[in-house]
């Protein structure tokens, strides 16, 4: 029977020293989920992310596509990770249409993360490999985010709310399978959020791109996500949305541990 | 008039060389300038003079013991970054005084500086040979046709290292590329302005570029053309009034990125509004 687990984590902790940042955290995201994860800052959801991505060490079993992390040199191109912001330099002398275009795989590596998975059941709906050429497939990437007007500005003047935008478009553009999203809109005026949000469910529902999203926004998780993880160092909750959402108990804890971290934030 | 100072072989090798040079130093530049390794060029250029002194004392061709010294130095610059805490800048600081120091010990101890020492330190581009020419030629042309294959890989890590990560690019792999390339640059480079002016070709026309260029083949085109242009103009002016050409090809950089910095202000140029990305979480 095939595999529809695109990612497992099993009892995954981190530390930083005696601090411990991820406590015990097993969950499955199914291909096509498009997961909102939802935790207070410091609950340790941008520390998971960087351990699926292969860019911390940790404790425990965290599997792509069925895989190791031995694999992940050939599988991370099916991979988009778009981080709360990236840093680059302020005056970089790169186009939107550049900084999408660093996003392209070449076609040797696409094949070799294609043999993989197909050895594991899965088939990788290409939407923009079927796309011949290069400028090509970063028009439509382009189109997708909503960024053709774009094209040609750099991209240090662009508000934060485009910028992400473009780093979603360069995400798209290697035909990912699964997008890791943190925090993507932090920081970002609500228009901007909105439009967003949109571009993120049109790719999980017209190129069944699966998704793992994590978001302070419990409105936007409840009106974008299918399911939703809570987590606070440990995971507390995993599961269908409206389950979450109908569980009053749940809320409340998730609101007040938030509120306290909010506080402690502030009196720090 | 300058048909008539081109009918000088001395200038036509010049020139050729000359041209080489400006084209390699602006295209590796740009990925120097803008991954904060501006002065890199100046580290390897010192370690370089080491590496010289060493050929000299020894009685080896001097530029092949630059080679040597300014590519080990490169990778052992990058080794120092990732395997301690020193930041960049101190860690070029550490390659550069070590080279300089190599340098200054062998030739106190050889009984002073030679001829042959000071034209690597001030450059000689009048009085390369045609032998040179051609190394520095074939040895231009190899590094501009590895940047032109790993120019996606190295803008990528140029512009954020752990998303060249996270796109499955061989960052470390990518990084000693990188480091020896630069180091061959300049190696390559020193016989046109020097050790003690390499960077000025390396960063002035880069700098003058950014802020005219929108995307980032325009900018590396306007990069190479301003330092053409400096190296034309600097040995031309050099020949006419008797100058050091190093110096006055560094000065018609500095002039270009002036008129540049004077367009700008005067709203000829359209200004950029710097956004300051915040830092990655």
């Amino acid at each position: 029977m095939p595999v529809t687990q695109i990612l497992q984590t099993r009892n995954v902790t981190m530390r930083y020293g005696s601090h411990v940042a991820v406590d015990d955290i097993s969950f499955d995201v199914a291909e096509g989920d498009l997961l909102g994860i939802v935790g207070p800052n410091g609950a340790g959801k941008s520390t998971l992310f960087r351990a699926i991505l292969g860019l911390q060490p940790y404790d425990g079993t965290i599997e792509l596509f069925g895989y190791g992390p031995d694999r992940y040199g050939s599988l991370i191109p099916l991979v988009g990770y778009v981080p709360q912001r990236i840093q680059f330099e302020p005056n970089f002398p790169a186009t939107v249409y550049d900084v999408v275009s660093m996003g392209i795989i070449s076609n040797k590596r696409i094949a070799r993360g294609e043999k993989l998975i197909r050895q594991r059941g899965y088939h990788w709906n290409r939407v923009y490999g079927k796309i011949g050429k290069t400028e090509d497939k970063i028009a439509e990437a382009l189109k997708m985010a909503g960024l053709e007007s774009l094209r040609d500005r750099r991209i240090g003047e662009l508000s934060e709310g485009e910028q992400q935008r473009v780093f979603i478009a360069k995400s798209l553009v290697k035909d990912p399978m699964l997008l890791i999203l943190d925090e993507p809109v932090t920081g970002v005026d609500v228009e901007s959020q909105t439009r967003f949000y949109n571009v993120i469910k049109r790719i999980n529902e017209e190129n069944g791109i699966t998704m793992v999203w994590s978001s302070h926004d419990l409105d936007a998780i409840n009106k974008y996500a299918s399911r939703v993880a809570c987590m606070n160092r440990k995971l507390f909750f995993h599961g269908d949305k409206d389950q979450f959402f109908a569980d009053e108990d749940l809320l409340k804890t998730y609101t007040e541990s938030t509120m306290q971290m909010h506080m402690h934030d502030h009196r720090v | 008039m300058v048909i008539e100072v081109l009918a000088h072989g001395f200038m036509q090798k010049a020139l050729i060389a000359g041209i080489a040079v400006a084209v390699v130093c602006s295209f590796m530049g740009i990925f120097l300038v803008l991954r904060r390794y501006a002065l890199f060029g100046d580290g390897m250029a010192h370690v370089a003079f080491g590496g010289i002194s060493i050929g000299l004392v020894l009685g080896v061709f001097p530029l092949w013991t630059a080679f040597a010294a300014s590519i080990l130095g490169g990778l052992g610059l990058q080794k120092l970054r990732n395997s301690t805490k020193i930041s960049g800048d101190a860690a070029v600081a550490v390659v550069l005084v070590s080279g300089l120091a190599v340098g200054v010990l062998l030739v106190s101890a050889s009984g002073g500086f030679s001829v042959d020492l000071f034209s690597f330190l001030f450059g000689s581009i009048l009085l390369i040979s045609t032998e040179d020419v051609m190394l520095i030629v074939a040895i231009s042309a190899g590094i501009v046709g590895t940047l032109l294959a790993l120019h996606r890989q190295f803008l990528h890590l140029t512009f954020n290292e752990e998303q060249a990560r996270v796109a499955g690019l061989n960052v470390t792999l990518l990084n000693y590329a990188f480091v020896v390339l630069a180091a061959v640059t300049v190696v390559t480079s020193m016989r046109l302005v020097g050790i003690l002016l390499i960077s000025a070709l390396i960063v002035i026309p880069n700098i003058s570029a950014i802020m005219l260029g929108k995307g980032f083949k325009k900018t590396v085109g306007i990069s190479i053309l301003f330092s053409v242009l400096s190296v034309v103009a600097g040995i031309l002016l050099s020949y006419y009034f008797d100058l050091a050409p190093s110096g006055t090809i560094v000065l018609v950089a500095v002039a270009i990125l002036l008129a540049v910095l004077a367009a700008k202000s005067a709203g000829l140029v359209h200004g950029r509004r710097a956004q300051v990305a915040r830092s990655t979480p």
